[in-house]
């Protein structure tokens, strides 16, 4: 019961209402400071980016999110970033956190090494547009190369198309993904010249190539034959450990240059 | 769809030519670079280690090596067929390791044209060197006198 009324009324110290401590029913959850230091830019200002340093006191329960919402909330109304549903889902907050691309509001602080700075940066690779905010564009051109839309010749049934569970299961991992662009700006050969189509338009690539409903497999598997396409993977697997969804990235790229060969010879 | 659609919000979007990608190339080169790499490989590691058994392994091993040990082999067709293998496809292999490191490194396409040029020319001139020493070599030229191995049956 006791442990009920916690879930419900704990304290959610990021929001602007602070709840009366006599409400929370169980323990208490334990607070300490966090440094953040973001990387700030306003090209309406400086073309040049700095550092900046917010100190709060955080919770035990606390995101790297909340931390955000704290700063823009409480210090700096100026502090700019994405996000949507907060739950990590939507995949608008991707941002490079000590060094490593993840989803603010999947990263609890206390797993951070709070007696330092937590480092925030924008996402490598792409354009910044401000603080946090990166242009997406040439992602989403890469996805939209790809053809991410079921191409099916039949007519079209009067009920679902049918596929059996291990049609299904075989491209089950690529539909996990959120287009967070976390793997894309992993990649260090995305970093050089952004023309590389990058992990996310392939897993995306994958996802319709191995469905058993889907008719274009061929003219994605074309499209990825690219000098830009699947054969610029370095197999260097920064995308595998980037990605917030734990989808294996890197063997989805390996299954689409095989898909490539096999089709080939 | 309407002919006067909204305009873009942002001025860096899909309309941008900034972001567009190079042309498609519609060759499968950097296909069979890629296998090529992996099954030059897999050949190189029997070549290489081959090579370095006979060499260092057999026989007397190490203490064999001289100037009538290299030219005894070449006088082998299998062996300048096995060192003509393992020169090609070290050479390939390697060059094309490069280029994919120059591929991914260059930002400009000026500096990658220019490193790419110095490669395949060295390239090039070391496959050549390398097969002409392997089909051409003589450990006993005629005319020489001086400094010829003990085997060689001076006139």
């Amino acid at each position: 019961m006791s442990n009920i009324e916690t879930a419900e009324t704990a304290p959610e110290p990021a929001s602007k209402v602070e709840l009366p401590a006599h409400l929370g029913g169980g323990g208490e959850i334990p607070t300490f400071e966090v440094t953040l230091r973001v990387r700030r830019y306003d090209p309406e200002f400086s073309q040049e980016s700095k550092w900046e340093d917010f100190t709060m006191t955080m919770y035990g329960t606390d995101r790297v999110l909340d931390a955000l919402h704290k700063v823009k909330w409480e210090q700096d109304g100026s502090l700019s970033f994405r996000r949507s549903c907060a739950h990590g889902v939507c995949g608008s907050d991707a941002m490079r956190i000590n060094g490593r691309n993840r989803l603010a509001c999947k990263t609890l602080l206390k797993d951070l090494d709070t007696s330092k700075p937590i480092l925030v940066e924008p996402i490598k690779g792409l354009p910044v547009e401000k603080d946090l905010i990166v242009d997406m564009e040439p992602f989403f051109q890469s996805f939209r190369e790809v053809m991410p839309f079921l191409v099916n010749r039949d007519h079209a049934p009067t009920k679902e198309r049918l596929q059996s569970a291990e049609e299904r299961a075989r491209f089950d991992d690529t539909t996990k993904c959120i287009l967070c662009a976390a793997c894309t700006s992993s990649c260090p050969v995305f970093w050089t010249d952004g023309q590389y189509f990058g992990p996310a338009a392939i897993v995306n690539a994958h996802r319709f190539i191995f469905d058993s409903r889907d008719d274009a497999g061929d003219m994605r598997l074309e499209i990825l034959n690219d000098k830009e396409g699947v054969w610029r993977c370095r197999t260097t697997f920064n995308c595998t450990e980037a990605c917030p969804r734990g989808i294996q990235v890197t063997q989805a790229i390996a299954e689409v240059k095989q898909a490539i060969l096999s089709r080939q010879i | 769809m309407s002919s006067n659609s909204i305009a873009a919000p942002r001025s860096n979007s899909a309309q941008s030519p900034k972001y567009k990608r190079n042309k498609a190339s519609h060759s499968s080169f950097e296909m069979i670079a890629w296998l090529f790499m992996r099954l030059s490989g897999v050949v190189l590691i029997v070549l290489i280690f081959g090579h370095l058994f006979v060499n260092l392994m057999v026989g007397e091993g190490i203490h064999a090596i001289d100037f009538g040990f290299v030219a005894g082999k070449w006088s082998d067709p299998f062996w300048q067929i096995w060192d003509l293998a393992m020169l090609w496809l070290a050479m390939l292999h390697g060059s094309n390791g490069v280029r994919t490191i120059i591929n991914d490194y260059a930002e400009r396409d000026g500096t990658r044209m220019t490193l790419k040029a110095v490669l395949y020319v060295a390239s090039t001139v070391i496959i050549v060197l390398g097969t002409l020493v392997i089909f051409t070599f003589d450990p006993c030229p005629p005319g020489a006198v001086i400094d010829l191995p003990s085997f060689c049956t001076v006139p």
